[in-house]
């Protein structure tokens, strides 16, 4: 198994759709280079794409920060998308399938947390909004 | 980047060649609804094996062009998702329900013969 700690951190600004795609990409690209295998490295890029989606939709902009992690033996890669937009009033309910404010599928972050192993949201009206989540190599 | 948009006898057929942002796809929703009543087209085909994600907005949008099409009177049939797509979209929880999809193009124009009630030799 690859070393992670050679691999560093990638930061991309999210202001625009443009920076969706970037930022998947370049997602995909370090999870590959951590070790994961093509399906999961699909999967991450995926969940990217929703939390720079969210960003953009609800906050105008944002910072999607992915890197390497490390627990005991394990490997894998930390995502965490942060926005100083108006927060999420009704967590709950936006973690429920279907539910959107926006008028869309309502699947994000719920999707999200399916496709990844762990998943954190801090938010708050007024707050902005921090999703941190993690996939482990199986 | 924009999807090329090819007119083949009584079908259009879009090959999505790279990543597209959400502007992209809302492009291709919009030409591919608007080329079938200007070419009185039968059939679409989407082929989506160049595409790196199947998110939630891309599915939307693409499940939206489908229904469109066929209130237009033409039938959209998606080709070409691939299995690390298709295991991130079930792990999503997204479905194309109501929507054709084939494996790839050579099975997208076969059903569309089969089904749309016109030769190819048109």
């Amino acid at each position: 198994m690859k070393t992670p700690a050679v691999l560093e951190e990638v930061s991309v600004a999210v202001a625009s759709d443009a920076d969706i795609v970037s930022a998947r990409m370049q997602g995909r690209a370090l999870a590959l280079r951590i070790g994961f295998r093509p399906t999961d490295a699909t999967l991450i890029a995926t969940a990217i794409s929703e939390l720079a989606r969210n960003i953009l939709l609800y906050a105008a902009s944002g910072e999607i920060a992915i890197r390497p992690i490390e627990r005991g033996e394990r490997t894998g890669v930390a995502v965490v998308a942060q926005d100083r937009g108006p927060g999420i009033a009704d967590l709950p309910r936006a973690m429920e399938d279907g539910y959107s404010t926006s008028g869309r599928l309502g699947l994000g972050l719920p999707g999200v947390r399916r496709l990844m192993d762990e998943f954190e949201i801090r938010s708050g009206p007024g707050q902005g909004t921090t999703v941190k989540v993690k996939k482990w190599i199986a | 980047m924009q999807v090329p948009i090819l007119k083949q006898g009584p079908y259009l057929i879009a090959t999505i060649q790279s990543a597209l942002t959400d502007a992209d796809i809302v492009q291709l929703r919009d030409a591919l609804v608007e080329q079938v009543g200007r070419y009185r087209s039968r059939g679409v085909i989407i082929d989506v094996t160049a595409l790196d994600v199947m998110d939630s907005f891309a599915t939307g949008t693409l499940r939206d062009v489908a229904h469109m099409v066929r209130l237009r009177g033409a039938e959209t049939v998606i080709v070409g998702i691939q299995p690390d797509v298709a295991f991130a979209m079930v792990h999503m929880g997204l479905t194309l329900e109501g929507v054709t999809t084939k494996l790839d193009l050579e099975e997208g124009l076969d059903h569309l013969n089969r089904h749309s009630r016109v030769t190819t030799s048109q």
